[in-house]
Protein backbone atom coordinates (compact mmCIF):
# COMPACT_ATOMS: atom_id res chain seq x y z
CA UNK A 1 0.00 0.00 0.00
CA UNK A 2 2.83 2.36 0.89
CA UNK A 3 4.34 1.76 -2.55
CA UNK A 4 1.13 2.90 -4.19
CA UNK A 5 0.98 6.07 -2.09
CA UNK A 6 4.59 6.79 -2.97
CA UNK A 7 3.91 6.29 -6.67
CA UNK A 8 0.89 8.59 -6.48
CA UNK A 9 2.93 11.31 -4.76
CA UNK A 10 5.69 10.93 -7.37
CA UNK A 11 3.08 11.32 -10.13
CA UNK A 12 1.74 14.49 -8.49
CA UNK A 13 5.24 15.94 -8.01
CA UNK A 14 6.32 15.09 -11.55
CA UNK A 15 3.12 16.63 -12.94
CA UNK A 16 3.75 19.78 -10.95
CA UNK A 17 7.38 19.99 -12.11
CA UNK A 18 6.31 19.37 -15.70
CA UNK A 19 3.70 22.12 -15.40
CA UNK A 20 6.17 24.57 -13.87
CA UNK A 21 8.54 23.80 -16.75
CA UNK A 22 5.79 24.53 -19.29
CA UNK A 23 4.92 27.83 -17.58
CA UNK A 24 8.54 28.96 -17.16
CA UNK A 25 9.31 28.15 -20.79
CA UNK A 26 6.32 30.19 -22.00
CA UNK A 27 4.71 27.25 -23.79
CA UNK A 28 1.46 27.92 -21.96
CA UNK A 29 0.96 31.06 -24.03
CA UNK A 30 -0.51 30.09 -27.44
CA UNK A 31 1.01 33.28 -28.90
CA UNK A 32 4.48 31.79 -28.36
CA UNK A 33 3.49 28.60 -30.18
CA UNK A 34 2.07 30.63 -33.05
CA UNK A 35 5.28 32.67 -33.23
CA UNK A 36 7.31 29.47 -33.65
CA UNK A 37 4.97 27.82 -36.14
CA UNK A 38 4.52 30.94 -38.27
CA UNK A 39 7.62 30.64 -40.40
CA UNK A 40 6.58 33.51 -42.63
CA UNK A 41 5.90 35.95 -39.82
CA UNK A 42 8.09 37.24 -37.00
CA UNK A 43 9.65 33.86 -36.26
CA UNK A 44 10.61 32.96 -32.71
CA UNK A 45 12.92 30.00 -31.98
CA UNK A 46 11.71 29.62 -28.36
CA UNK A 47 9.87 26.32 -28.83
CA UNK A 48 13.01 24.79 -30.31
CA UNK A 49 14.86 25.94 -27.18
CA UNK A 50 12.30 24.22 -24.96
CA UNK A 51 12.57 20.98 -26.90
CA UNK A 52 16.35 21.20 -26.87
CA UNK A 53 16.51 21.76 -23.10
CA UNK A 54 14.05 18.94 -22.41
CA UNK A 55 15.67 16.43 -24.76
CA UNK A 56 19.20 17.27 -23.58
CA UNK A 57 18.26 16.49 -19.97
CA UNK A 58 16.06 13.47 -20.67
CA UNK A 59 18.34 11.84 -23.26
CA UNK A 60 21.41 12.17 -20.99
CA UNK A 61 19.41 10.81 -18.07
CA UNK A 62 18.31 7.78 -20.10
CA UNK A 63 21.84 7.28 -21.35
CA UNK A 64 23.38 7.21 -17.88
CA UNK A 65 20.52 5.19 -16.40
CA UNK A 66 21.02 2.53 -19.06
CA UNK A 67 24.74 2.46 -18.30
CA UNK A 68 24.24 2.08 -14.59
CA UNK A 69 21.56 -0.54 -14.98
CA UNK A 70 22.09 -2.44 -18.26
CA UNK A 71 18.83 -4.34 -17.78
CA UNK A 72 17.10 -1.01 -18.29
CA UNK A 73 18.36 -0.68 -21.81
CA UNK A 74 15.56 -2.87 -23.07
CA UNK A 75 13.07 -0.40 -21.70
CA UNK A 76 14.57 2.41 -23.75
CA UNK A 77 12.40 1.38 -26.64
CA UNK A 78 8.81 0.99 -25.48
CA UNK A 79 6.54 -1.78 -26.67
CA UNK A 80 4.83 0.18 -29.41
CA UNK A 81 7.69 -0.84 -31.68
CA UNK A 82 8.80 0.63 -34.95
CA UNK A 83 5.70 0.42 -37.06
CA UNK A 84 5.28 3.40 -39.36
CA UNK A 85 1.73 3.33 -40.66
CA UNK A 86 -1.19 5.48 -41.68
CA UNK A 87 -2.35 5.81 -38.09
CA UNK A 88 0.98 7.30 -37.05
CA UNK A 89 1.23 9.68 -40.00
CA UNK A 90 -2.45 10.60 -40.20
CA UNK A 91 -2.77 10.99 -36.44
CA UNK A 92 0.30 13.21 -36.24
CA UNK A 93 -0.99 15.34 -39.15
CA UNK A 94 -4.43 15.77 -37.53
CA UNK A 95 -2.78 16.69 -34.25
CA UNK A 96 -0.61 19.23 -36.09
CA UNK A 97 -3.66 20.91 -37.62
CA UNK A 98 -5.39 21.21 -34.23
CA UNK A 99 -2.19 22.46 -32.62
CA UNK A 100 -1.67 25.02 -35.38
CA UNK A 101 -5.23 26.34 -35.12
CA UNK A 102 -5.25 26.68 -31.34
CA UNK A 103 -1.64 26.91 -30.17
CA UNK A 104 -2.44 24.25 -27.57
CA UNK A 105 -1.04 20.75 -27.29
CA UNK A 106 -2.26 18.48 -24.47
CA UNK A 107 0.19 19.60 -21.72
CA UNK A 108 -0.32 23.36 -21.95
CA UNK A 109 -4.07 22.78 -22.34
CA UNK A 110 -4.26 21.03 -18.95
CA UNK A 111 -2.13 23.79 -17.40
CA UNK A 112 -4.45 26.41 -18.93
CA UNK A 113 -7.35 24.56 -17.31
CA UNK A 114 -5.82 25.63 -13.99
CA UNK A 115 -6.40 29.25 -15.01
CA UNK A 116 -10.12 28.54 -15.08
CA UNK A 117 -10.58 30.07 -18.55
CA UNK A 118 -13.73 28.86 -20.31
CA UNK A 119 -11.80 28.34 -23.55
CA UNK A 120 -9.44 25.93 -21.81
CA UNK A 121 -12.36 23.94 -20.39
CA UNK A 122 -13.92 23.68 -23.85
CA UNK A 123 -10.59 22.68 -25.42
CA UNK A 124 -9.82 19.95 -22.87
CA UNK A 125 -13.37 18.59 -23.03
CA UNK A 126 -13.12 18.44 -26.84
CA UNK A 127 -9.75 16.72 -26.52
CA UNK A 128 -11.31 14.07 -24.28
CA UNK A 129 -14.10 13.54 -26.81
CA UNK A 130 -11.48 13.18 -29.56
CA UNK A 131 -9.62 10.52 -27.58
CA UNK A 132 -12.82 8.58 -26.92
CA UNK A 133 -13.90 8.90 -30.58
CA UNK A 134 -10.57 7.48 -31.69
CA UNK A 135 -10.83 4.67 -29.20
CA UNK A 136 -14.41 3.99 -30.31
CA UNK A 137 -13.36 3.48 -33.90
CA UNK A 138 -11.13 0.54 -32.99
CA UNK A 139 -12.86 -1.41 -30.30
CA UNK A 140 -11.49 -4.66 -31.67
CA UNK A 141 -7.85 -3.83 -30.99
CA UNK A 142 -8.51 -3.22 -27.26
CA UNK A 143 -5.34 -1.22 -26.88
CA UNK A 144 -6.38 0.21 -23.55
CA UNK A 145 -6.79 -3.26 -22.13
CA UNK A 146 -3.10 -4.07 -22.23
CA UNK A 147 -1.48 -4.56 -18.83
CA UNK A 148 0.57 -1.62 -17.64
CA UNK A 149 4.19 -1.81 -16.58
CA UNK A 150 4.70 -2.69 -12.92
CA UNK A 151 5.54 0.12 -10.54
CA UNK A 152 9.18 0.34 -9.67
CA UNK B 1 15.46 32.16 -24.82
CA UNK B 2 17.19 31.33 -21.52
CA UNK B 3 13.82 30.79 -19.84
CA UNK B 4 12.73 28.57 -22.75
CA UNK B 5 15.75 26.29 -22.36
CA UNK B 6 15.54 26.33 -18.55
CA UNK B 7 11.82 25.50 -18.62
CA UNK B 8 12.56 22.77 -21.12
CA UNK B 9 15.20 21.34 -18.79
CA UNK B 10 12.60 21.19 -15.98
CA UNK B 11 10.28 19.29 -18.33
CA UNK B 12 13.13 16.89 -19.16
CA UNK B 13 13.85 16.42 -15.45
CA UNK B 14 10.19 15.66 -14.77
CA UNK B 15 10.08 13.09 -17.58
CA UNK B 16 13.31 11.54 -16.25
CA UNK B 17 12.12 11.26 -12.65
CA UNK B 18 8.75 9.88 -13.73
CA UNK B 19 10.47 7.26 -15.86
CA UNK B 20 13.05 6.28 -13.26
CA UNK B 21 10.82 6.35 -10.18
CA UNK B 22 7.47 5.22 -11.59
CA UNK B 23 8.62 3.42 -14.74
CA UNK B 24 6.31 5.39 -16.98
CA UNK B 25 6.58 7.71 -19.95
CA UNK B 26 5.54 11.30 -19.29
CA UNK B 27 3.45 11.78 -22.42
CA UNK B 28 0.53 14.03 -21.59
CA UNK B 29 -1.85 12.76 -24.29
CA UNK B 30 -1.20 9.20 -23.08
CA UNK B 31 -1.75 10.24 -19.48
CA UNK B 32 -5.02 11.97 -20.36
CA UNK B 33 -6.11 8.87 -22.32
CA UNK B 34 -5.28 6.77 -19.25
CA UNK B 35 -7.52 8.90 -17.06
CA UNK B 36 -10.36 8.27 -19.51
CA UNK B 37 -9.70 4.61 -20.36
CA UNK B 38 -7.77 2.96 -17.51
CA UNK B 39 -9.19 1.74 -14.22
CA UNK B 40 -8.22 1.62 -10.59
CA UNK B 41 -4.71 2.48 -9.50
CA UNK B 42 -3.48 3.27 -13.03
CA UNK B 43 -6.21 5.85 -13.48
CA UNK B 44 -5.39 7.50 -10.13
CA UNK B 45 -1.71 7.66 -11.01
CA UNK B 46 -2.50 9.51 -14.22
CA UNK B 47 -5.09 11.72 -12.59
CA UNK B 48 -2.54 12.91 -10.03
CA UNK B 49 -0.01 13.75 -12.76
CA UNK B 50 -2.66 15.88 -14.47
CA UNK B 51 -3.56 17.43 -11.11
CA UNK B 52 0.09 18.53 -10.82
CA UNK B 53 -0.11 20.20 -14.25
CA UNK B 54 -3.39 21.82 -13.27
CA UNK B 55 -1.92 23.10 -9.97
CA UNK B 56 1.03 24.65 -11.83
CA UNK B 57 -1.48 26.54 -13.98
CA UNK B 58 -3.41 27.70 -10.92
CA UNK B 59 -0.25 29.10 -9.34
CA UNK B 60 1.31 30.64 -12.46
CA UNK B 61 -1.86 32.37 -13.62
CA UNK B 62 -1.48 34.61 -10.53
CA UNK B 63 2.03 35.65 -11.47
CA UNK B 64 2.59 37.49 -14.71
CA UNK B 65 1.15 36.57 -18.06
CA UNK B 66 2.78 33.23 -18.79
CA UNK B 67 -0.47 31.30 -18.68
CA UNK B 68 -2.61 33.09 -21.25
CA UNK B 69 -6.29 32.45 -21.75
CA UNK B 70 -7.24 31.32 -25.26
CA UNK B 71 -8.17 34.23 -27.51
CA UNK B 72 -9.86 32.06 -30.09
CA UNK B 73 -13.66 31.81 -30.39
CA UNK B 74 -15.05 28.70 -28.71
CA UNK B 75 -16.10 26.85 -31.89
CA UNK B 76 -12.67 26.69 -33.56
CA UNK B 77 -11.20 25.98 -30.14
CA UNK B 78 -13.49 22.97 -29.73
CA UNK B 79 -12.73 21.70 -33.24
CA UNK B 80 -9.00 22.06 -32.60
CA UNK B 81 -9.34 20.19 -29.30
CA UNK B 82 -11.18 17.39 -31.06
CA UNK B 83 -8.37 17.08 -33.65
CA UNK B 84 -5.66 17.19 -30.97
CA UNK B 85 -7.37 14.47 -28.91
CA UNK B 86 -8.16 12.23 -31.89
CA UNK B 87 -4.80 12.76 -33.61
CA UNK B 88 -2.60 12.21 -30.56
CA UNK B 89 -4.52 9.07 -29.65
CA UNK B 90 -4.24 7.71 -33.18
CA UNK B 91 -0.52 8.43 -33.48
CA UNK B 92 0.22 7.47 -29.88
CA UNK B 93 1.76 10.68 -28.60
CA UNK B 94 1.97 14.45 -28.59
CA UNK B 95 4.67 17.08 -28.12
CA UNK B 96 5.73 15.46 -24.85
CA UNK B 97 5.29 11.76 -25.61
CA UNK B 98 6.71 11.77 -29.14
CA UNK B 99 8.59 15.07 -28.93
CA UNK B 100 10.41 14.97 -25.60
CA UNK B 101 10.31 11.32 -24.50
CA UNK B 102 10.31 9.64 -27.93
CA UNK B 103 13.08 11.72 -29.48
CA UNK B 104 15.18 11.33 -26.32
CA UNK B 105 15.09 7.55 -26.73
CA UNK B 106 15.45 7.77 -30.52
CA UNK B 107 12.13 6.03 -31.16
CA UNK B 108 11.68 5.53 -34.89
CA UNK B 109 7.97 6.27 -34.64
CA UNK B 110 8.65 9.55 -32.87
CA UNK B 111 11.32 10.52 -35.39
CA UNK B 112 8.57 10.25 -38.01
CA UNK B 113 5.71 11.70 -35.95
CA UNK B 114 7.44 14.89 -34.77
CA UNK B 115 8.36 16.31 -38.21
CA UNK B 116 4.89 15.28 -39.42
CA UNK B 117 2.98 17.24 -36.79
CA UNK B 118 5.43 20.16 -36.92
CA UNK B 119 5.02 20.55 -40.68
CA UNK B 120 1.24 20.06 -40.49
CA UNK B 121 1.05 22.72 -37.77
CA UNK B 122 3.25 25.18 -39.67
CA UNK B 123 1.15 24.75 -42.84
CA UNK B 124 -2.02 25.22 -40.78
CA UNK B 125 -0.74 28.44 -39.20
CA UNK B 126 0.31 29.73 -42.62
CA UNK B 127 -3.10 28.99 -44.13
CA UNK B 128 -5.07 30.36 -41.19
CA UNK B 129 -3.05 33.55 -40.82
CA UNK B 130 -1.85 34.43 -44.29
CA UNK B 131 -4.25 32.79 -46.74
CA UNK B 132 -7.58 32.83 -44.94
CA UNK B 133 -6.52 35.77 -42.71
CA UNK B 134 -8.86 34.42 -40.05
CA UNK B 135 -7.10 35.60 -36.93
CA UNK B 136 -4.11 37.83 -36.72
CA UNK B 137 -0.93 36.91 -34.88
CA UNK B 138 -1.04 38.27 -31.37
Amino acid sequence: MAAVVKALLIALACGLLFGVGLCVSGMTDPANIGAFLDVSGKWSPNLAGVMLGAIAVHASWLHFAARREPADEKRLLPGNGKRIDGALLGGAALFGVGWGVSGYCPGPAIVALGSGALGAVVFVAAMAVGILLCEGTRWTTKRSGKPSAPLR
Amino acid sequence: MFLAIFGGALIGLSASLYWSLNGRVAGISGILSGVLLNHGQERWLKLLFLLGLFAAGMVFVRFGDRVAAPTLPLLPLALAGLLVGFGTRLSGGCTSGHGVCGLSRLSVRSLVAVPTFMVAAAITVFVVRHVLKLWLPS
